[in-house]
């Protein structure tokens, strides 16, 4: 339905489960897909799950050396960006009483100010060309809150504060700025929960189940689509329900 | 008039879409010209090209006027 051909897109976080299956929808839709991630197997694993030839960009988003280089990289690999995913992301959960410098510091690099650096390199060829689609990952914490996660919500409510700012400032040059906010997704993670564990989350959600990655690829792919040319600045919740914000 | 200054009056001309008379020395992009902060941005980048220099950020700020772009594009380019 939503044609991306001759679109070049990259997406951060691509090893894990939403990552990889963002990059496969936006790889079915005809983008060029640019890969990137720190476990550079797993990348490639993704790659292999794309029938087109695609970029696989190592990068530690908490090295901000490094995370400079991954756009002019990109660029370099497509010719150009004209989707970029900031979906890369990390939790280091403790109660906020014992929550260390680091575990605050690691979050806020990793999911916000890589996003911001990222962002902001990639403008320059988005303005130059009046197209973008920017799209970032939240999460339904970042405006709930969690208990544990302090860190993490903070990071990414501080996602879509920034991209709501950026939409603004952007929006007459073509380029959108929204962030997609999962709920409960299913994996390799959730699969490890016990059953008690798991109905006290499901008991949560209205749908009465975890969410699919492709259900957050396919929001994904709609934003980045030219069709969702109108959508900008909106943060779309994929949560079942649980939170209808 | 210099080779440089034609040169970006074209590149101010087009991307603001004013008379290029109104285009003089002392013409503040956003006082005189209507140039949001976005379009100042967008005009260095453009000048940037068009003379293949980079502008750092805040040399940037300093083009304020015309006359500020093509001094500090005639000193980058001599």
């Amino acid at each position: 339905m939503f044609d991306l051909n001759g679109k070049r897109a990259l997406v951060t976080g691509a090893s894990g489960g939403i990552g990889r299956q963002i990059a496969i929808a936006l790889a079915n839709a005809g983008a060029q897909v640019s890969l990137s991630g720190t476990r550079v197997n797993v990348l490639e694993e993704t790659a292999s799950l794309i029938d087109a030839k695609t970029h696989i960009l190592p990068c530690n988003l908490s090295d901000l050396d490094a995370v400079d280089q991954l756009v002019p990289q990109a660029i370099e690999a497509m010719g150009g960006v004209d989707i970029l995913i900031n979906n890369a992301g990390v939790t280091r959960d403790n109660i906020f009483m014992r929550m260390k410098n680091e575990e605050w510091d690691d979050v806020i690099a990793i999911n916000l100010t890589a996003a911001f650096r990222l962002s902001r390199s990639v403008l320059k060829s988005m303005m130059k060309q009046r197209y973008g689609r920017i799209i970032g990952i939240t999460s339904v914490v970042g405006v709930t809150g969690n208990a544990g996660q302090a860190n993490y919500a903070a990071s990414k409510a501080g996602l879509v504060g920034m991209s709501k700012s950026l939409a603004a400032e952007v929006a007459s040059r073509n380029i959108t700025v929204n962030t997609i906010a999962p709920g409960f997704i299913a994996s390799p993670m959730t699969d490890e929960l016990n059953e008690k564990q798991r109905d006290a989350i499901l008991a949560k959600i209205p749908a009465n189940r975890l969410g699919d990655a492709k259900e957050v690829a396919a929001c994904a792919l709609f934003l980045a689509s030219k069709e969702a040319a109108y959508v900008t600045g909106h943060n779309l919740n994929v949560n079942g329900g649980m939170a209808m914000l | 008039m210099s080779d440089i200054a034609d040169r970006v009056k074209k590149i101010v001309v087009e991307h603001l879409s004013v008379e290029a008379d109104k285009v003089t020395e002392k013409a503040s992009f956003i006082d005189d010209l209507g140039a949001d902060s976005l379009d100042q941005v967008e005009l260095v980048m453009a000048f940037e090209e068009e003379f293949d220099v980079e502008i750092p950020d805040d040399a940037a700020e300093g083009i304020q006027t015309f006359g500020d772009a093509v001094s500090f594009l005639t000193k980058a380019t001599a």
